[in-house]
């Protein structure tokens, strides 16, 4: 991994001020990532400057040479001016472009099936891409609420608002809903951003090689909150993670109308405000409901309108009126029903949440 | 009175705002609404004042001639460029305070951006690029109007229209906040009944229309209307890239119609398609946005790359290098914009197969566009280069530009895209490829057809610095966006919370101080060039050695282009001509010119259209009503009228013709070493003789 950041010294060619790459002072994000998906991801972003680079330098050179060499005062360089054509040229011309875009397709295709925000993190990805897998999958549910990120961790039976713990080399298996308008979730120094939408299930993968703190941030613009719906995601050892969830587990419970209350619009602080929690930053609940992401989607998927009194993130959203459906069937997170891989179409699954009813034909994810 | 004025209160009113509450916020938008009105009311006293009226209207607002409809959509982005400038200039100096908050509230931020965008794009974009479409196909293929006159009246009435809306929003009620591409469920009746999304609405839709009457007027008078012997392959490149935008415009903008009506049925009627519940699915938006969005771009883009090739072939006094080769790349972009929109969203959720497949089609379009690149370097190859004010913004185009299509690629990867979609980076890019690409391409196109349509050349001192100016204020504008967007700063971010990011954003204010410094200096070089136009004057038409039709003609050319349609029998007919010494040919015979009548049907568009899109926004439904009669009324009774054409008899032309051509014969042509002196007169000596 050391091996990267060297290698991202080769960036300075892009913009000078990102020569400090390698620099350990910088803030873990897309530049210094902390996972093995973010660092593929800039190895992309440098290979794909660099072959770039050489259909673009002969125009950084080539036109201030031309422009002083042939400028009209110049009477010793040469004049054709009825030159038009020549097939050399032409073959050149069409030719590197299309060579370029060749070698830069093949390697877009391979980076993009190799770290595809769907695809499981499992052993063979881990041969694949060198990096070390110890312990099980953490499963997390987020949901993206108006002007914070609420993650849920259902197998913990905690949830937090406003920050992500995870713990360093296991993998993370998020699924991501809205229940407002559209987000998009993005931990760069973990991997790279997907939507989330009301009344649809998202996915994304990732792991952290290494400890570190990062953010999540929404970059979909949502409403005069949006520059607040950013916290930190943090990579901690294994104990710490205990720790944490162990701490978790004292807190207040995730009720009904506690996530009504929630789900206002509004940042961390007045969330906190709303629930009568003393303090300011990130804070976390007991999650006695592990079915409450189902019903969150669920809520868009009654076959009845949902009027906007009952929409966080409306501005007549009302708390009280706002009751989330009950539980459908099997909304509960069980393996046998989470699409994973190229097995997901094979997998019944006997509840609207995931992935078939809401979905248009070209984003089942094949 | 409260349902006849529908929802519309007098607490909607901005201009009084700061008076009831005072705040920087409400100044700013006060402000605003205020120099909207001032300015109306102004330009209409000063019309008043100089007894100007009746000018106006039988000159300008009712002729159909394609000419000067060109230069009133040309007037229109201005006037709207103005506006987008000042936007742009208020941001940059929010977001240099905006470490923890800016000097904004977010409210009104979000509403800058989102009108910002929505202009740019919209009305100032798409009329300059209509406008210089309009003003030249014509000339160059040698015609004497568009194959449609009334429609293309018309369509200007929609685009004026669409601007209309979007000014009006400054003064009643807001604009939306959801950006310029206005993604729902955010701008959809639940989150935001408000007027704003619908303001967005049907300024888009109608100004709309008029884009595609445009596309199918533009490309039918180049099919059908070519002077004899202008094939295809002899037709200029600007032609071919005029083309291609027709047809892209013809096909891109239906989605986009289609896409803000069913957005107005989910707001007025109830309906499902983009809301969150029953069924609606904001995906589908998104994709019907972008099938229209990206090429978009490419229609905004191609008649600039038209103006950089007629621009490197004319001051480099040289022939086009692979004019075969810029055609099919001209072509294959216009086919390719159609299959990448995808692009917009890697995020979706969708399979890798398909981000995969839509990576690779935008890469593909990278081939063509770099071929342009280099054939004009190949065409300044070996010329004979005059760093006029033209070749200036060339340059600065084929650094910047190139920087541009570098990050555009860069942008084509979806696994680097997931990082860097949503942020700077993507301001960043997408500036960087309008602003040298389109704007660049205009403004140098300006300088070129300015004495042609105006009859005396702009300052070459004044548009040299403006020149500079706008590329060194591009640049410290938007280059330091790449920066912090790697480094995570959202776009459409009211506030930062890294420091990391504040001598970024200050280069980018001072970049946008000089962005408006180059604006100004546009008004600056007009202003000294009126002043010294004596001294400018070229009635001969031909300021530049130009290669094209439209030089063969005085300036500024008479209501019917030309006195005899002309034929053609190569490519660049008038540098061939000069060429072989035998320009400027007497016609054998003259006959009467029958020309479209003038016509007031674009006008009454334009106020029917605008009381239906603002009866439409504020629930007016009366007026919405009313309007839509209105225009069926006038269609009705226009159509049992007579509208006989104009004749202009033979002898009218001969007496032009000949006073233009005597004025020729006792010039004397000018080199290109005096091309910028008093002695221009628009009679050129061609370069190409003295190698050829």
């Amino acid at each position: 991994m050391r091996s990267i950041h060297v290698r991202a010294g080769s960036l300075a060619a892009i913009s000078a001020p990102v020569a400090m790459l390698g620099d350990p002072a910088l803030a873990a994000g897309f530049l210094r990532p902390i996972g093995p998906i973010a660092e593929m991801q800039l190895l992309e972003l440098i290979w794909a400057s660099v072959i770039v680079l050489i259909a673009v330098l002969p125009v950084f050179v080539g036109v201030p040479v031309i422009l002083w060499r042939y400028r009209r005062s110049n009477n010793q360089a040469t004049y054709s001016p009825q030159w038009h054509f020549n097939t050399k040229l032409e073959i050149l011309m069409w030719g590197v472009p299309t060579a370029i875009v060749v070698a830069f397709g093949i390697w877009l295709a391979q980076g993009v099936f190799r770290i595809d925000p769907y695809r499981t993190i499992d052993a063979e990805m881990a041969r694949g891409m060198e990096f070390e897998i110890a312990g099980p999958t953490v499963r997390i549910d987020i949901v993206g609420l108006d002007w914070k990120w609420l993650y849920l961790y259902p197998d913990e039976g905690v949830a937090s608002v406003g920050e992500m713990v995870i713990p360093v080399h296991r993998p993370v298996e998020i699924r991501l809903t809205s229940d407002t308008v559209m987000q998009s979730f993005m931990a760069p120094a973990l991997a790279g951003q997907i939507y989330a939408m009301a009344g649809m299930e998202t996915q994304l993968n990732l792991i952290a090689s290494e400890e570190g703190e990062t953010l999540a941030e929404n970059t979909q613009y949502n409403g005069t909150g949006f520059p607040q719906q950013r916290g930190p995601v943090r990579a901690v050892a294994e104990d710490a993670y205990d720790a944490w969830i162990a701490s978790a587990r004292t807190a207040p419970p995730l009720d009904d109308r506690t996530y009504g209350l929630l789900a206002k619009s509004g940042d961390l602080a007045a969330a906190r405000d709303d629930l009568d929690r003393e303090g300011s930053g990130p804070f976390a609940f007991t999650l006695p409901d592990g079915a409450l992401f189902g019903r969150v989607l669920a809520r868009y998927m009654t076959g009845e309108p949902v009027p906007p009194e009952t929409q966080p993130g409306s501005p007549t959203y009302d708390p009280e009126a706002a009751r989330l459906p009950a539980a459908p069937h099997g909304a509960g997170r069980s393996v046998a029903c989470t699409p994973t891989g190229p097995d997901a179409d094979a997998v019944e699954c006997p509840f609207p949440d995931d992935t078939h009813d809401n979905h248009m034909p070209g984003m089942d994810h094949e | 009175m409260n349902n006849l004025l529908g929802r519309l209160t007098w607490d909607d009113v901005k201009l009084f705002e700061v008076f009831e509450e005072f705040s920087i916020d409400s100044a700013v938008a006060s402000g605003a609404a205020w120099v909207a009105v001032l300015g109306l009311v102004a330009v209409l006293a000063w019309i008043t004042l100089a007894r100007r009226w009746v000018w106006l209207w039988r000159e300008w607002l009712t002729s159909v001639d394609h000419k000067k409809i060109g230069i009133m959509y040309i007037i229109l982005g201005f006037v709207m460029m103005a506006r987008g400038i000042a936007e742009g200039v208020v941001m940059r100096t929010h977001q240099a305070t905006a470490l923890d908050g800016g000097f904004l509230s977010n409210h009104h931020w979000a509403e800058l951006f989102s009108t910002h965008g929505t202009v740019m794009i919209f009305f100032v974009g798409m009329p300059f690029i209509t406008g210089f479409m309009n003003y030249l196909i014509p000339l160059q293929i040698g015609a004497r109007d568009m194959a449609f006159p009334l429609l293309n009246q018309v369509s200007l009435g929609l685009t004026t229209t669409g601007a209309i809306l979007v000014m009006a929003s400054l003064v009643l009620g807001a604009f939306e906040t959801g950006g310029w591409t206005a993604y729902p469920p955010f701008t959809g009746a639940d989150f935001d009944p408000g007027p704003g999304p619908d303001y967005w609405i049907w300024a888009i839709v109608l100004s709309g229309f008029g884009s595609m009457f445009s596309g199918l007027n533009f490309a039918v008078t180049i099919y059908k209307m070519r002077a004899p012997g202008m094939h295809y392959l002899r037709m200029p490149v600007f032609c071919w890239t005029a083309l291609c935008t027709s047809i892209l415009l013809v096909f891109a903008l239906p989605p986009l119609t289609v896409a803000g009506l069913m957005q107005a049925l989910d707001r007025v009627a109830g309906f499902h398609f983009f809301t969150n519940d029953l069924g609606g699915n904001m995906m589908n938006y998104a994709n019907l946005f972008w099938m229209f969005g990206h090429p978009e771009v490419y229609i905004l883009i191609l008649p600039a790359y038209g103006i950089f090739s007629e621009l490197t072939s004319t001051f480099a006094a040289k022939r086009l290098y692979g004019y075969t080769s810029l055609v099919l790349a001209t072509m294959s972009i216009a086919v390719i914009s159609f299959c990448v929109w995808l692009h917009h969203f890697f995020t979706m959720g969708q399979s890798p197969t398909i981000n995969v497949a839509f990576g690779i089609a935008t890469a593909i379009i990278a081939i063509p566009t770099g071929v342009k690149v280099y054939v004009w370097m190949a065409t300044l190859w070996r010329g004979r280069i005059r760093m006029t004010t033209p070749m200036v913004y060339m340059a600065g185009f084929f650094i910047l530009f190139t920087i541009g299509g570098f990050s555009g690629i860069i942008l084509a990867n979806p696994a680097i895209n997931w990082q860097v979609h949503n942020t700077q980076f993507i301001v960043a890019h997408f500036h960087n490829v309008l602003l040298p690409g389109l704007i660049f391409g205009i403004f140098a196109g300006i300088h070129i057809w300015f004495p042609k349509a105006f009859g005396f050349r702009l300052d070459e001192r004044a548009g040299t610095i403006t020149a500079v100016l706008w590329i060194v204020g591009f640049a410290m504008t938007f280059l330091p966006l790449y920066v912090v967007g790697l480094m995570g700063y959202p776009r459409r971010s009211a506030a930062f919370a890294d420091p990391a990011f504040l001598p970024y954003m200050i280069v980018c204010l001072l970049g946008a101080f000089v962005l408006l410094a180059a604006f100004a200096g546009l008004f600056v070089t007009l202003w000294i060039s009126i002043r010294n136009r004596e001294a400018l004057l070229v009635p001969l038409g031909d300021p530049w050695d130009g290669r094209t039709l439209e030089w063969a003609t005085p300036a500024p050319p008479p209501h019917w282009n030309f006195p005899v349609i002309p034929e053609v029998n190569a490519r660049d007919a008038f540098a061939r001509e000069k060429a072989e010494g035998k320009p400027y040919v007497v016609p054998q015979e003259y006959r009467d010119i029958h020309m479209p009548p003038n016509t007031s049907s674009g006008f009454w568009v334009m106020l029917a259209t605008t009381g239906f899109g603002f009866g439409m926004t504020w629930h007016i439904w009366w007026l919405a009503v009313a309007s839509v009669i209105s225009i069926l009324v006038w269609y009705f009774i226009h159509s049992f009228r007579d509208h006989p054409e104009v004749v202009i008899p033979a002898v009218e032309v001969r007496r032009v013709n000949q006073a233009w051509i005597e004025a020729i014969d006792l010039g004397k042509p000018i080199t290109r070493d005096h091309e910028t002196g008093t002695k221009n007169r628009g009679y050129a000596a061609t370069d190409m003789v003295i190698a050829s």
